[in-house]
Order: C-alpha cells, then sequence, then structure tokens
C-alpha cells in the first residue's frame, strides 16, 4: 500500500510539535515505518508552520513531494487556506474552524469561502477550538480533537487504541488526562 | 532497540553511546536541542556540559578538554564555524590528543538563519578537516560514532556537517543504551611538540596534516558510508548524492519506475576518489545530486577528466545552488536527462499574505520597539542584531536598516556614525552583548564615535529556546555561578552614559533615549525585563 502523507499546518505555538510525535508514535507502534520534517527556531513565534508526517510500508524522503499530500490539517483557516496551492485532488482537508487574524489577513468570511471554493467536498471543517474550549477549558489541545475526528470519519488510518497509548508515551503525565479527554470528545461525537 | 528520534536526539544518543566525557557549544537552530539536551541530562552519564559565551571559546574549551585527554563533542549552527574558525584551523594542525567531534548544522533555505545560506562543508577545504554528511537520525547516529572512531585513529577533529531536514527530521532508529561516560576527569601531559604552532613547527604540522588526509583518505574508500545503491548493468546514467538529497533521490526514482545506480558518499571529505573512479568508469551520464554549492560536482569533474573524459556531468546546470533540494527538483532533472515524462504538478494559485513571526503578548521589546518607532521621522538610523528583535524588521515594526552577524550591528554603527553626521541607535541582546558585542563596544568607546546602544536584556538567550548566558547567574546545566553585570562591563569599557531601565517606564525610557541621542560619546541603555514566555513558565514551573 502506498505510504500515507498528512502535512500539518499552523501558527508557532499550537503544539505542532505534540501533535507530530503523536502521530509518529502511533504508526510507529503499528508497525508502520514513519519519517516526520518539523521547523523550529524564530517561526514558532506566531508565524506560519508547515511539519510532514509520513508513515507506510517504507518511507524515504522526510518532506511530501508537492500534490501527493492525503491530508492537510489545518490547526488554523488561514495556514490552511495556504496549503491549498501544495494539493491534488485526492487531498482531504481537515481543517480547524479557528482564526487568528494579523494586520494584513483577509477577512474571516473570505477565508473560509475560498476554503470551500477550492475544497468542495474534500474540506473538513470542524469548530475544534471552540468545542476544546466549550468541555475542557483549553484550546490547545484542538490539534489532538483533529486527530481523534481524522480517525473516527476514517481520515487517517491509524487505530484510535494506539493514539490513546502513545498520548502516555510521548506527553508528560500531567497532560495525559486533558489530551484523552480532547481525543476521545472528538471520536465519541 | 528501536525507538522514534529526532536529528538531534540521535547525535545525543550516538555520542554517549561513543563515551563522550566534554561537551561545549552554542545555541542556534536547527542545532541547539542538542545542547539543551546534554545540560540536561549529562550528570547522569558523567558528562560535563555547558553552554559557552560563543563558539570560539566552545571549541576551545573542547580542545583543552582533549589536550587533557576527554572525549569532547561541539556543537553549533553553520555560523558557528565561522566565529571559531581562528582556533578551528590550529587544531587540525596540533590534532587532538583525546578525539572530537564537531557538530555544524547548516539551513538550507533560511529556514531558521537570516545572515546567509552557508554550505559550511567548504570550510573542508580550508582546515584540512575531515567532513561527514549523514542523511537522517539514523546515520547521525551511526556517523557521530564513526567521527569518533575516525578522530580517535587519526589525532584529528572531526566536523559532522548536517542540514535543517537531518537535525529536524525524525525516523525509527535502530540504538544501543547509553553507557556513562568513560573518563570523567582528565590528565594534561605536557607536550609542546604537539601543542604550540609556533614556526618552523607550523609547516611541519602542516606536513603530517596533509599526510594523516591520505591515510584517512584510503579509509574513507573502504568505509561502508560511501555506498553504491542498486548497482545494475545500465550504464546510461548514475547518480552521486550527499546528505538528505539521498532521500529525495530514493523517492524520486520510486515514483518514476527508474533503476538507476547511485553512489552515496557520507564522507565529504576526504573523498573516496576511487570508489568515485570506479562509479563513473563505465557511465555514459552521471547526475551530480547536492545542496547549495557545487563542490563534490567540481572534484567529480576533475576526476572524470582523468578516467572518463566523454562522460557527461550534470549538476548545478540543473539544480539550483540556492534553497534545499526535494523531490520534485529531482524528478525534473531526471525527466530532462533520461526524457521520462513526468506529470507536472499544476498548482492552485492561491496568494495568502505573509504570516510573519511577532513578538509574544507581553514581549518587553514591545515598548521599546514602540518608543523607537516614534523617531523614525527624525531620520534616525536602526541597527540591528541577531535574536528575537529581529522583528524590528518585520511588519509593524519595520525599523531595522541592517542586520548581519552576531554582534555586528554595534560594529557597522559605529562605522556609520564615523561616517555621516546622522544619529543611530543600535539594537543587542544580552546573549548577543556576551558572545560577539564587547569588542564592539570598546572599539567604539576607542575610536570615540556615538550611536546609543540599547541592550535589549530579557534575562535569557530567548529566540533559541530560553538558553543561558553570562548575565544570568546560572550555567546552562543550572548551577550557580557569577552574574555578570551588563551596566558594568559597559563602565569597564569606558562608557559614560549608562542607564538600566525596565522598558515598562516608557517614560524614563522615551527621556532617556532622547537625552543620551545628543550625547558626544557612545551612551547605552539596558532595556531589563524577563523575556514574557520565560515570565510565563517561571509561574507555571512554581505552582508546581
Amino acid at each position: 500500500m502506498k505510504n500515507f502523507n498528512i502535512i500539518i499546518t499552523g501558527v508557532g505555538g499550537q503544539g505542532l510539535i505534540t501533535l507530530i510525535s503523536v502521530i509518529n508514535q502511533a504508526a510507529f507502534i503499528e508497525g508502520k515505518d514513519v519519517r516526520s520534517s518539523e521547523l523550529h527556531g524564530l517561526s514558532q513565534r506566531e508565524g506560519s508552520v508547515e511539519t510532514h508526517v509520513k508513515f507506510g510500508k517504507k518511507v524515504y524522503s522526510p518532506l511530501v513531494y508537492r500534490g501527493q499530500a492525503d491530508l492537510i490539517m489545518g490547526l488554523e483557516i488561514l495556514e490552511g487556506l495556504r496549503a491549498v496551492n501544495r494539493v491534488g485532488s485526492q487531498t482531504k482537508f481537515l481543517v480547524n474552524n479557528y482564526f487568528l487574524p494579523f494586520e494584513d489577513s483577509p477577512r474571516k468570511e473570505k477565508v473560509l469561502d475560498d476554503l470551500k471554493k477550492n475544497l468542495g467536498k474534500n474540506l473538513f471543517l470542524v469548530n475544534a477550538s471552540e468545542i476544546c474550549q466549550q468541555n475542557l477549558q483549553n484550546e490547545v489541545v484542538s490539534g489532538i480533537y483533529l486527530l481523534g475526528y481524522g480517525i473516527s470519519k476514517k481520515l487517517i488510518p491509524l487505530k484510535k487504541e494506539s493514539v490513546l497509548k502513545v498520548i502516555k508515551e510521548v506527553m508528560p503525565q500531567k497532560y495525559w488526562d486533558l489530551n484523552i479527554k480532547a481525543f476521545n470528545l472528538a471520536y465519541d461525537n | 532497540m528501536k525507538k522514534i528520534l529526532l536529528g538531534n536526539e540521535a547525535i545525543v544518543r550516538g555520542a554517549l553511546n561513543a563515551g563522550v566525557s566534554f561537551v561545549s557549544g552554542y545555541p542556534g537552530c536547527p542545532a541547539a536541542e542538542i545542547g539543551d539536551e546534554f545540560v540536561k541530562i549529562g550528570k547522569d552519564y558523567g558528562v560535563y556540559a555547558e553552554w559557552s559565551t560563543n563558539e570560539k571559546v566552545a571549541l576551545e574549551a573542547a580542545i583543552g578538554a582533549s589536550f587533557s585527554g576527554l572525549k569532547s563533542l561541539v556543537n553549533m549552527k553553520s555560523f558557528g564555524i565561522n566565529v571559531c574558525s581562528d582556533s578551528l584551523f590550529p587544531l587540525a594542525y596540533t590534532g587532538t590528543k583525546a578525539p572530537m567531534v564537531i557538530v555544524v548544522a547548516d539551513v538550507p533555505s533560511c529556514w531558521s538563519s537570516a545572515q546567509s545560506e552557508q554550505d559550511s562543508r567548504g570550510y573542508a577545504y580550508l582546515s584540512h578537516i575531515p567532513v561527514l554528511e549523514p542523511a537522517d537520525p539514523q546515520e547521525c547516529y551511526e556517523f557521530i560514532k564513526l567521527g569518533f572512531e575516525i578522530s580517535e585513529k587519526f589525532n584529528i577533529p572531526v566536523i559532522l556537517r548536517t542540514t535543517t531536514r537531518v537535525n529536524h527530521q525524525k525516523m525509527i532508529v535502530e540504538l544501543e543504551e547509553p553507557h556513562f561516560a568513560k573518563a570523567t576527569r582528565g590528565d594534561f601531559v605536557k607536550n609542546p611538540h604537539q601543542f604550540c604552532t609556533m614556526p618552523p613547527r607550523t609547516l611541519e604540522m602542516k606536513k603530517e596534516l596533509l599526510e594523516k588526509i591520505k591515510k584517512i583518505q584510503q579509509f574513507a574508500e573502504k568505509s561502508k558510508i560511501n555506498k553504491v545503491d542498486r548497482r545494475r548493468a545500465s550504464i546510461n546514467l548514475g547518480i552521486i548524492t550527499s546528505g538528505v538529497a539521498y532521500l529525495h533521490v530514493k523517492e524520486a526514482l520510486e515514483e518514476m519506475g527508474l533503476d538507476l545506480p547511485i553512489l552515496k558518499l557520507g564522507f565529504f571529505y576526504p573523498l573516496p576518489e576511487n570508489k568515485i573512479r570506479n562509479f563513473i568508469k563505465g557511465l555514459k551520464k552521471v547526475l551530480i545530486i547536492e545542496e547549495l554549492d557545487g563542490y563534490l560536482e567540481k572534484e567529480i569533474k576533475i576526476l572524470a577528466g582523468e578516467i572518463n573524459p566523454k562522460i557527461e556531468i550534470f549538476g548545478k546546470n540543473i539544480l539550483s545552488e540556492i534553497g534545499e533540494l526535494d523531490t520534485e527538483k529531482i524528478t525534473l532533472a531526471l525527466s530532462k536527462i533520461t526524457g521520462k515524462k513526468v506529470q507536472l504538478f499544476k498548482s492552485k494559485n492561491i496568494v495568502v499574505p505573509r504570516r510573519y513571526p511577532r513578538l509574544c503578548k507581553g514581549c518587553p521589546h514591545l515598548f521599546t520597539f514602540s518608543l523607537l518607532k516614534k523617531l523614525v521621522p527624525q531620520g534616525v538610523i536602526f541597527g540591528g542584531d541577531i535574536g528575537c528583535y529581529m522583528i524590528a524588521g518585520y511588519p509593524p515594526h519595520d525599523i531595522q536598516d541592517y542586520i548581519f552577524s552576531m554582534g555586528a550591528g554595534l560594529g557597522i554603527s559605529h562605522g556609520v556614525k564615523k561616517s555621516t553626521n546622522q544619529k543611530v541607535v543600535t539594537l543587542m541582546g544580552d546573549g548577543t552583548f556576551f558572545h560577539a558585542g564587547i569588542p564592539a563596544l570598546i572599539n567604539t568607546v576607542y575610536n570615540k564615535s556615538n550611536p546609543l546602544l540599547i541592550v535589549l536584556d530579557n534575562r535569557i538567550t530567548a529566540m533559541t529556546g530560553h538558553q543561558t548566558n553570562p548575565g544570568i547567574g546560572k550555567t546552562g546545566s543550572g548551577e550557580l555561578t557569577e552574574e555578570l553585570k551588563i551596566d558594568q562591563i559597559c563602565q569597564a569599557c569606558g562608557v559614560k552614559n549608562i542607564k538600566v531601565i525596565d522598558p515598562i517606564n516608557v517614560d524614563e525610557l522615551e527621556a532617556t533615549i532622547n537625552e543620551f541621542l545628543v550625547k558626544p560619546e557612545v551612551s547605552v541603555i539596558i532595556c531589563k525585563r524577563i523575556c514574557a514566555l520565560l515570565a510565563k513558565r517561571q509561574v507555571a514551573a512554581n505552582k508546581e
């Protein structure tokens, strides 16, 4: 089977690196080969961040070949939209309906409109931040919520049990409960 | 044991496994996690680890350790090797006593670098120091161990040259349990014959060095890290590649359904010339796929001239020297040579405005920047420097008129002041002040010019991930130490006008800026307030 390619986009500080660690480790314990590429440094200071994760039988390059992403996980709508230029017709988009505007950014309605216009039925827009804030009083786990959503809707070929197990392997104990709740909140709905 | 590791984590594990005892470095992205990890866990393994004041003293510390018999590792980003090169070259001459590996992390595409897209492999030619190029975390783990072996066998330092996509790549790594350092205390045995580079001995040393390199070349010829993949009967086209580009090549060939021989070079210097000759001997065409500068290509062209002058050589004529490589670029290059059609990716063309990095909420620099912005209509010139405050060059601030290398802002500002009648404000962080700012300050005082230096002292080296510096009162591993006061250093350097101000006192800061800007001598304002991110983390840590 072909490898599964994910590009995760967002804004520095949204927890992308933790999300990658969870996906990597889950793929690993399911016996898959896995590689990822992340960016650290100044871009983390609320700049755009784009990270790549690939898993499957045998992965060579840590970067997703343009046009071959199976899934874009956008932790913010404008950063999701930015990835539209990289996708093929098969690429599904799982986007957190959450907006971090800046001076020159287009209005939220315009961003959502562009996403819908360009992606049609490949777009899965999820109110992850809002739901996490309401139910868990914490929106930083919205990435894990998206992961739960993606797995339950079969957008990501990983098992629920693997993710629940690896949260405990890659995160400090004090965050286990919160992240497991965020995952289940998405998975069970 | 198998474990998912970041390239930098693999370097740490490999060095521990090789029995490293002494680690020094200066934080820079994408290398910083190596030093971060060692200052954190070093003690558990009997390893001494420090964040040094800059890369030059970091290297010198490791040289002292090596001369005293301790196995050492030095870590830095690309530009660090420029800073330490003055001591690096004589080190090649003296050689090491105990083994040493120097990790230098380049940043193709400048993901986390401002000043240039440097290809540090070129230092191999200047210094005659062996350079190894890993492609991924597994190779990081193995090559660092091999680096120590080569260093031990030939008494020469070895450079492990990585790139962002290697340092910050994660993969499943096969590794062994780390063990305790082999030695924690050394013994310096006097040997001026080896350790003093003084003519006429210097020229003898050069001869010894060049002879060593010949021997290491023999070693490289036999080394498994220069490997040939899929050597098939096909003699039409072969590929020579190195570093992470090898992984993109493998993917590109799979995508295109091509089966071509690949020579993957783990050694950049010295090159296994015979292995290369044998590889290109029967080929009609060869494509050299290396990121950034075309060093391999130049070498291979010379070798081809000797052994196979008719071979067609492709490299920088179809693959750019600018920016990192990826599968797409390599696929297009292969398509051009083989004539095999590839489906060109037609991308949508959505224009999304750039999201610039910005200062964090509550960042102390915000207060200073907003006051400086008021000076723009007066035609004041603003010198920048390396740190979070480079964001002064992005909207909405847009007040940075030049930026170069660590500490250069003040050095250039002095020259501007000497050459014009304009007012100059120059910014510098606390980490940068200690790293390379002090000589520039002394020069400014000594040669009598008067830029206004604003030291943005946020009590940490923030941008690279909150590493300690000599102004904090704590070492990298958290031990209490002397807290060097920037105002006292400025005073000792002969600065007459010095004020330490908490930048949230904007009225006082504004009045002082206006007062100091017209002083006939150099003036320094130290804007001292803790990094907002660090303050938040400290509060969170105290709660637990």
